[in-house]
């Protein structure tokens, strides 16, 4: 069993292949490949307008790249390329094994109906009948994000920014993915909110032994969350390595610039 | 100048066969909503221009016609669309379930067992039964092609978790023949289960939406519920007051300013077809005293 863990660890679970895609004369990436391993945490970091949001939306298969192909390894073991999958395999894919964290928690989650249902909606997308059962996942779930149970009937709209996250999280994480894409998860949120959320993060993450590409401008949230840091600038990849190795030791000029431009209080 | 400005049943013949052609693409694909290009009828939207549209495609000289409004046979809605088809079609109208061929319905599904000798034509205000939970079209539309109904027990789950029970009593969300969620119009949830297995066609128009759906006979028709929250349908607690009948769909009737009402059959036809047969209710002379008092 150790071995059969050990041997599916050792395979990545999300392969990119030489990705570029551009808007007429913009380049959004160009020749972007990397390897994601199951557990592992990989920061796409960079200004904006470098081209992260483009390449998690490729990575997604939300938006399809001019070149290159994206594969992952689904949950049978058998690697595929996303471009060949159907869309109902791939929305299926989406809502299953895969989480989608937005930077506007409006935007991924259903502000007019409870938490509780925020959070069971993947439950009865994939076949599940019992109300009772679906309304336990869904507390639980809001336990462990750091949600009082007691504002289950609640919706979204009366909850903080942070909470909002946070429930965001819980709605894509009930169906146990192994993969969750994030994009600026911390954006707009108040420095003790977003510890907070890091935190819940970190933890869960761990715990669950996901696999996550985060999109951050933030260097404070890749150096907490993330193993390995990809650095991008005008589309393309300038420099990847262990995330303390970049940070500690940036080879780029670019990257010294982003490291040098952080305030420490 | 002796020839009628219109045809026979008010449409012109391209435009019934393009109705056809929706409703026989409706039938052999069950609760899925066919887009037609729906036409301008010479009443308002929301007066059922949707079902009108579909009995006039379907309707010939000797079909029988019955309309009905909650049930009602005597309601303006009914009363005019009845007028409207007596004129520009000449056909035969009535106002006994069993003797008509073609009933157009909003909001009721008559309490009379249909036969296969008829069709059940309902007038849809919002085909979508995704609408109020997924504003896209695009996106319900793909929803609906690949069968993605999780959002529907959304709808329901939340009911529960705001009223302990599903409180949605009408526009109950069905399952057609194990496939497409459908909308059954704003019929009661107490019609659902008539709609299971039902021996008569269903046609549903919605003129507005430009949409038209159907289900076959003998079709499959779930209600969809929670394991641990079945479906369960809803009527009044109580025996119609002028017929005494224990298993209809009761309309609430105020009488007065001081808390009075009373119950009585949806169903007209089916009440007055009791009181024939002389069942009464506890206060079948009420409403002719009263005219009575009045003068």
């Amino acid at each position: 069993m150790a071995n059969q863990n050990l041997r599916e660890n050792d395979e990545p679970l999300l392969i990119a292949d030489d990705l570029s895609k551009s808007f007429g004369k913009i380049i959004a990436c160009q020749d972007v490949s990397f390897k994601l391993y199951p557990g592992e945490i990989l920061a796409i970091v960079g200004e904006s307008g470098s081209g992260k949001s483009t390449l998690l939306q490729i990575l997604s298969g939300q938006q399809s790249s001019g070149q290159g192909r994206v594969s992952y390894r689904m949950r049978d073991g058998v690697t595929r390329d996303l471009s060949t999958l159907g869309e109902a395999e791939r929305r299926f894919l989406f809502r299953t094994d895969w989480g989608y964290v937005r930077q506007d928690p409006a935007q991924g989650l259903r502000m007019a109906v409870s938490a509780g249902a925020n959070v069971g909606e993947r439950l009865m997308a994939v076949g599940w009948n019992h109300y009772g059962r679906i309304r336990a996942a869904a507390s639980s779930w809001l336990e462990r994000v750091e949600i009082d149970v007691a504002r289950i009937d609640d919706t979204p709209r009366t909850y903080s920014g942070g909470m909002r996250q946070r429930l965001q999280i819980a709605r894509n994480l009930v169906t146990q993915p192994r993969l969750v894409f994030m994009d600026e998860p911390t954006g707009g949120l108040d420095v003790s909110v977003q510890a907070r959320l890091l935190d819940v993060l970190r933890n869960l993450v761990r715990e669950l032994h996901l696999a996550v590409v985060i999109v951050t401008h933030d260097l404070a949230v890749a150096r907490l969350l993330s193993d390995r840091l990809l650095v991008m600038k005008g589309g393309q990849v300038i420099e990847t390595g262990l995330t303390d190795q970049v940070l500690d030791d940036p080879a780029e000029h670019y990257t010294q610039l982003l490291v040098s431009s952080i305030l420490s209080p | 100048m002796s020839s009628p400005a219109y045809n026979f049943a008010y449409l012109d013949e391209q435009t019934k066969r393009m109705v056809r052609r929706a409703l026989l693409k409706a039938i052999a694909i069950p609760g899925y909503q066919v887009p037609f290009a729906s036409r301008e009828m010479p009443m308002p939207y929301g007066w059922g221009t949707g079902g009108v549209q579909v009995t006039a495609a379907i309707i010939g000289p000797a079909d029988v016609l019955k309309v009905i409004d909650q049930g009602s046979d005597d309601t303006t809605n009914a009363v005019s669309i009845r007028k409207f088809f007596v004129k520009t079609a000449g056909v035969a109208a009535t106002t006994a379930t069993e003797d008509a061929t073609i009933i157009q319905t909003r909001h009721r599904i008559p309490e009379r067992a249909l036969g296969e000798h008829q069709v059940l034509v309902y007038q849809v205000p919002i085909p979508e039964p995704l609408r109020f939970l997924e504003p896209r079209e695009t996106e319900t539309r793909r929803m609906h092609a690949l069968a993605e109904y999780g959002l529907m027990h959304v709808k329901l789950y939340e009911d529960i978790a705001k009223f302990g029970h599903i409180a949605t009593a009408y526009d109950y969300p069905v399952k057609v023949n194990d496939r497409y969620v459908m909308d059954p119009s704003p019929t009661p949830k107490f019609d659902n289960p008539k709609m299971d297995n039902c021996a008569a066609i269903q046609l549903f128009g919605a003129g507005t939406e430009k949409r038209i759906y159907a289900i076959p006979p003998y079709t499959k028709v779930v209600s969809l519920d929670f394991e641990d929250h079945p479906f369960v349908p809803y009527r009044f607690n109580a025996p119609c007051e002028l017929c005494g009948s224990e298993d209809s769909y009761l309309d609430e009737i105020v009488t007065d300013d001081k808390g009075g009402r009373m119950f009585v059959c949806s169903d007209s036809d089916y009440c007055e077809g009791r009181q024939a047969a002389g069942h009464t209710g506890s206060l079948i002379s009420a409403p002719y005293k009263e005219r009575a008092a009045r003068g």
